[in-house]
């Protein structure tokens, strides 16, 4: 029994190093000077550390705007999106209204469309309104998601009618409702979809590639595959770019792992 | 017409259940009765619903009815100046679709890239997953987050990682390949190993994310089986065969569907490591789509190539969901 406990405990570590293992060697090439990074064997800890890659980035590259770009919208993102969604999953969980299941069946069928589909129609209807190359570009398309009315509506299913009527018996209005009793008690769903949101708005790729045209307003990843047509032969600044890339999700992960987790499960009950 | 004014179920079902009882087709036209705090609740439940609603269908159903008309019009770089210069052409750019080679090399490559990281991908969550589920596992929370991590990461920085890991003569993969004795392999830059780079790359990225569905469902399978089965002698394969896999198939099903979904979806691997090359070897239709639509201005026709990819995901997934209740 212990041999078997061993090798099995032998095999997660080595396996989960692996898995890590490139994201060590971004870290420490990061840390290297021009040229260090390309050597065999190749070095998993920096032969004389520097933060030079870094520097340049900022100083040079402009990537402190990026970063900020990616922050701002990601913010802002699931800022608005978690207040329209919020409003509308409620709705559709204690409110009845004519053709309510019809709404909220074409809304959760219509999941299936790919997001590729609408792209460039959206381009278009926001070229024309002159958003393209803004942050409008980014946070008009992500204002509301099918999936986050959904899993707030589930969750708001299990919150007792008896709360509400009593708040209005009481005299409180629907949105003094809204915002003083039902959003506290979503709280649990809302940090899942925060996480959820931020890191989908933060890694996502696509659409920020079509919709900011200029350097300036590029979020990480769009600056980052940028970056990487003219320095394809400078593994340790493009490590650095993707250690500050990678970094900040990774901390609000790290912070709220089990919020993630969790929303995973719930993304799953439904099928 | 009082008795409308009163809406909420629970509430007159408390007070009195006749009032609901007696509700005529009349009363319901009068919903907007002015009155006490519960006649606000139907406009309430339009006020919540509006932001959420008028987007969706401002930025995406009109979106897929704009791009379904578009796909049958010549839209392009003088139709973007003037729509004075837009025909419509029927069915013409569908038909271009399916004359023009480099679409069938994109389907092509996007099905190898499907059918060889789906399975493998779902092969290795469900084994991650029952390696984590085994009661002799300590620290099952960290070895979790091991394999987790590379799901949360971006992928564009990942990517960028991968290109240098394949590096044929200083990255990492073909270094520890040196001790099993392999040969340097030129990964991106071999046209037949360019997509199983981009595979290997995917499932790493991704097995963790199943791996977690995986796991809530193994712990769903009831003990008793698996005490029943022991006490019958029955060894592991037996087990895993008539027990776990047969128990796991609702989530296998959707496990499957959500990967391959994604996975048809395939667009930023290949374009950070390969611009899906070599020889076009590694470009995916989403690709496609994005250079006929965004660098050449073929919206037309990049529009018909969007309804082509989510007519095979539909098709796609409803051939998974009829195998599903065929094996029920």
């Amino acid at each position: 029994m212990t041999t078997k406990k061993i090798l099995l405990h032998s095999f997660l570590l080595i396996t989960g190093l692996l898995t890590l293992l490139p994201f060590i060697w971004m870290i420490s090439a990061s840390f290297m000077a021009d040229g260090h990074a390309s050597v065999y064997p190749p070095r998993f800890i920096p032969d004389s550390f520097t933060t030079m890659q870094y520097e340049s980035l900022f100083s040079r590259l402009n990537v402190a705007r990026n970063l900020f770009n990616s922050l701002f919208v990601s913010i802002l993102v699931t800022g608005v999106s978690l207040f329209i969604n919020s409003m509308a999953g409620y709705a559709f969980a204690k409110y009845r209204f004519r053709g309510r299941n019809k709404i909220f069946n074409l809304l959760l069928s219509s999941m299936i469309i790919p997001s590729q589909v609408t792209m460039l129609p959206l381009f278009l209807m926001l070229k024309y309104m002159g958003l393209i190359n803004t942050y409008l570009a980014i946070l008009i398309p992500g204002m509301a998601n099918i999936f986050g009315i959904f899993l707030i509506r589930q969750y708001a299913l299990s919150i007792p009618d008896s709360i509400i009527e009593s708040a209005r018996i009481d005299g409180a209005g629907d949105f003094q409702i809204y915002s003083r009793i039902i959003l506290p008690l979503l709280k649990p769903i809302l940090v899942t979809l925060t996480i959820f949101t931020f890191m989908g708005t933060w890694n996502d790729f696509l659409w920020p590639l079509i919709s900011l045209t200029d350097s300036n307003m590029y979020t990480l990843p769009v600056a980052l595959s940028s970056l990487m047509r003219e320095h394809a032969k400078d593994p340790e600044l493009m490590m650095a770019g993707s250690v500050i890339t990678i970094v900040p999700v990774l901390i609000v992960f790290l912070v709220l792992q089990k919020h993630y987790i969790k929303g995973i499960m719930l993304g799953s009950v439904k099928g | 017409m009082a008795f409308e004014e009163i809406t909420s179920k629970k509430y007159t079902a408390g007070l009195n259940n006749k009032l609901m009882e007696n509700r005529t087709p009349e009363a319901k036209n009068t919903r907007k009765a002015p009155g006490r705090t519960f006649s606000f609740k139907l406009p309430a439940a339009y006020f919540f619903l509006a932001p959420a609603l008028l987007t969706i269908f401002v930025f995406f159903f009109i979106p897929v009815a704009a791009a379904f008309i578009i796909s049958f019009t010549d839209f392009d770089i003088y139709a973007l100046s003037s729509f004075s210069n837009l025909r419509f052409i029927a069915l013409k750019n569908y038909v271009r679709i399916f004359g023009e080679p480099l679409f069938w090399k994109a389907l092509e490559n996007t099905f190898y890239f499907v059918i060889g990281a789906g399975p493998i991908s779902i092969a290795v969550s469900l084994g991650a997953a029952m390696l984590l589920n085994s009661k002799l596992v300590r620290l099952k929370g960290l070895f979790r987050l091991f394999y987790f991590i590379p799901v949360v990461t971006t992928l564009v920085a990942v990517a960028v990682v991968w290109r240098f890991i394949y590096h044929p003569r200083f990255g990492i993969l073909n270094y520890l390949l040196a001790f099993l004795g392999v040969n340097p392999i030129d990964w991106l830059g071999d046209p037949n190993w360019a997509m199983p780079a981009i595979i290997l790359m995917a499932v790493w990225k991704n097995f963790g994310y199943n791996m977690i569905i995986f796991i809530a469902g193994l712990q769903s399978i009831p003990e008793y089986l698996y005490e029943a089965a022991m006490l019958e002698g029955a060894g592991w394969w037996p087990k895993f065969k008539s027990i776990t896999l047969p128990m796991l198939a609702p989530t296998t099903v959707f496990v499957g569907i959500i990967t391959m979904i994604g996975y048809f979806q395939l667009f930023a691997e290949p374009y950070v490591m390969t611009q899906g090359g070599p020889l076009n070897r590694t470009l995916s239709i989403v690709q496609y789509m994005y250079e006929e639509g965004f660098r050449w201005w073929n919206m037309g026709y990049s529009a018909a190539l969007a309804f082509v990819l989510f007519l095979i995901i539909f098709a796609a997934t409803l051939i998974q969901l009829k195998l599903q209740k065929e094996t029920e």
